[in-house]
């Protein structure tokens, strides 16, 4: 069917409710005032509150590494695989190469791709962590994503133990072809692999998760979290109103609408997902 | 093309030239066919060629699913429904005899004609389509009967129904279903690969590409408005991330290759799945004598063994 685009990887910016109200405008506003209500923070104000507007509730995005922060006892967090990289098998060139783009993303977010892994305590629960990072090319599932997820699992299902994932992601990094949609089944085959040897998984959707990430792991937790007001869905909205010239509900794909549907156990506001997160690693009997 | 993709070729030479004591006349000309192939993956896969094969990946003569069905399989017979909501015809699903032996089968399916492709959605199956192709790979399991999968879609379908009755997770469940199955699983890819909704029925233990077959990611137009931020750069598009069955199986994403008549599928739906038909034989009887154990575990290291990594 020409002109469908294919829902993997998509533009979550456009279109949709989270939108920044100040770009319809013209103007670009500054990233720490908030599109829910306007109100403005400076940035250890922001981080202090976990990155929620303490006047609106909107959910800022929160990079990986800060995340880590947020959930883990001070300390506890060690990370391991961190020295995967990507390759480029196809040597893919768009209006820029991707080894450009890779380089870029790292020194931008001092990250070595878009998912950190580690191990980590939780209120004194060891357990392993498995956070993304949007802002490291749109939070995209690549090889090396793939790989830390999986060996994530792999040593929480050595322990019996609790893997916690919190994603965000646009979908499947396109720059990697078919390599990059071999993730999903590479991340399900992990993750069953865990459930087979006892282990437990926690997945937390934040604001977005969609495509690839909605239709592998991140779907498959043992009991799945979602972020307020987070898309967490297939396909984007923007996709959706293309393709099928459907109105979409107002709060098409957010995590209340996910959580109606029923694909969703919870949706966490942010102050409450590090005791939310214990208390679940408590019931599970992960060691203590 | 490298030298381990053309390994793969030969090794797939190999063993249909083993297997033609076994089997009679009708793989030597695969066998021939492949030869042929081999020297064509020899010639670089250029933008040009590329293209082609997503036009003929897409064309509107080219077989679909039960245009297979109805010359490889005697005594089909169709399931219908999730069990639970609805029958979702984007996606068929039933039992029927392969070679002397009940196999279940499932794939996309598109419609020729316009009343018939907005009855098969394009081929774009909804969460129910998936559910139904999951309770089909149950089925088979219970039976023992090997599952063959053939995969034509632009993507699974991208609408609000679909999404609000769980798209991305019926997909990830699919593909954790597969991985589980103590049967034989042979995939083919007979037009489309598109994505998600491809993948969603394609985690077997062999997964084969038609020789005019496209599987990626994306779709070269999505891609290209994403990237080049412009749908009329598709062709473009493709070759940057190379969705042709040679580049698949170079990459290890494919295990083979199914040769299609002289001009495409879609000049002799007949001797295409002649082509098809003994190709699948030939993987399900490789597979034949391996245990459910077996099978699990060859399968999931295949899948956890793909991507490409290097580190600092």
């Amino acid at each position: 069917m020409p002109g469908v685009s294919s829902p993997e990887r998509i533009d979550v910016s456009i279109e949709h409710k989270r939108a920044d109200p100040a770009a319809s405008n013209g103007e670009k506003a500054h990233p720490n005032t908030c599109p829910g209500c306007g109100s403005h923070y400076r940035d250890e104000e922001l981080a202090e509150h976990l990155r929620v507007c303490t006047q609106c509730g909107f959910h800022y995005p929160v990079r990986a590494p800060e995340r880590v922060e947020q959930l883990a006892d001070p300390g506890s967090f060690e990370e391991e695989d961190g020295e995967l990289r990507s390759a480029d098998p196809l040597g893919f060139f768009d209006l820029r190469p991707y080894v450009e783009r890779l380089a870029e993303a790292e020194s931008v977010t001092g990250l070595g791709d878009a998912m950190l892994t580690g191990r980590a305590a939780i209120d004194g629960h060891p357990c392993r962590l498995a956070a993304m990072d949007f802002s490291f090319m749109g939070g995209s599932m690549g090889s090396v994503v793939g790989e830390r997820f999986a060996r994530a699992c792999d040593r929480a299902a050595d322990e019996r133990g609790v893997l916690v994932s919190i994603s965000a992601s646009g979908g499947a990094r396109m720059q990697e072809g078919i390599l990059a949609l071999m993730q999903l089944p590479k991340t399900v085959a992990a993750v069953d692999e865990l459930h087979e040897a006892g282990g437990t998984l926690i997945s937390v959707l934040a604001h977005p998760t969609t495509g690839g990430v909605t239709a592998s792991f991140a779907s498959l937790g043992d009991v799945i979290l979602a972020e307020p007001g987070a898309l967490t869905s297939f396909a984007g909205p923007r996709v959706v109103a293309q393709t099928t010239r459907e109105k979409l509900p107002d709060d098409f794909g957010l995590a209340e609408s996910n959580y109606r549907f029923g694909h969703v156990d919870a949706v966490v506001p942010r102050p409450e997902l590090r005791p939310t997160i214990a208390r679940l690693l408590r019931l599970f009997g992960g060691p203590s | 093309m490298t030298q381990e993709a053309e390994l793969g070729l030969r090794d797939r030479l190999a063993q249909l030239s083993g297997l033609k004591l076994l089997r009679g006349t009708r793989l030597s000309a695969e066998h021939e066919r492949l030869q042929r192939q081999l020297e064509r993956l020899r010639e670089d896969t250029s933008d040009e060629e590329i293209w082609k094969r997503v036009e003929l990946a897409r064309h509107e003569s080219r077989p679909y699913t039960l245009d297979y069905v109805e010359r490889i399989l005697d005594d089909w017979f169709e399931l219908h429904g999730d069990r639970g909501r609805m029958d979702d015809s984007a996606m068929v699903a039933g039992i029927g005899r392969l070679n002397g032996q009940t196999v279940a089968l499932v794939g996309h399916q598109k419609g020729r004609d316009l009343k018939s492709r907005v009855h098969r959605n394009y081929g774009m199956a909804y969460p129910e389509g998936y559910r139904k192709a999951m309770r089909t790979m149950a089925l088979a399991e219970r039976h023992g009967f090997p599952v063959v999968t053939l995969v034509d879609t632009p993507g699974a379908y991208p609408g609000v129904a679909a999404e609000q009755h769980g798209q991305g997770g019926a997909i990830a469940r699919a593909q954790a279903v597969m991985l589980r199955l103590g049967v034989p699983t042979v995939a083919v890819v007979i037009g489309e690969g598109g994505s998600g909704g491809a993948i969603a029925i394609a985690v077997a233990d062999r997964v084969l590409m038609q020789e005019n077959a496209m599987y990626s990611v994306i779709s070269p137009e999505g891609c290209a408005s994403i990237l080049w931020r412009d749908a009329a750069q598709a062709k473009k598009a493709a070759s940057a991330f190379k969705p042709d069955a040679a580049h698949c199986l170079e990459l290890g994403v494919i295990d083979g290759i199914v040769p299609e008549p002289e001009g495409g599928a879609q000049e002799d739906h007949d001797a295409a799945a002649a082509l098809l038909r003994d190709s699948v034989i030939a993987h399900l009887h490789e597979l034949a004598d391996a245990s459910p154990d077996e099978l699990r575990r060859t399968r999931r290291a295949k899948f956890r063994s793909l991507g490409v990594l290097a580190s600092v």
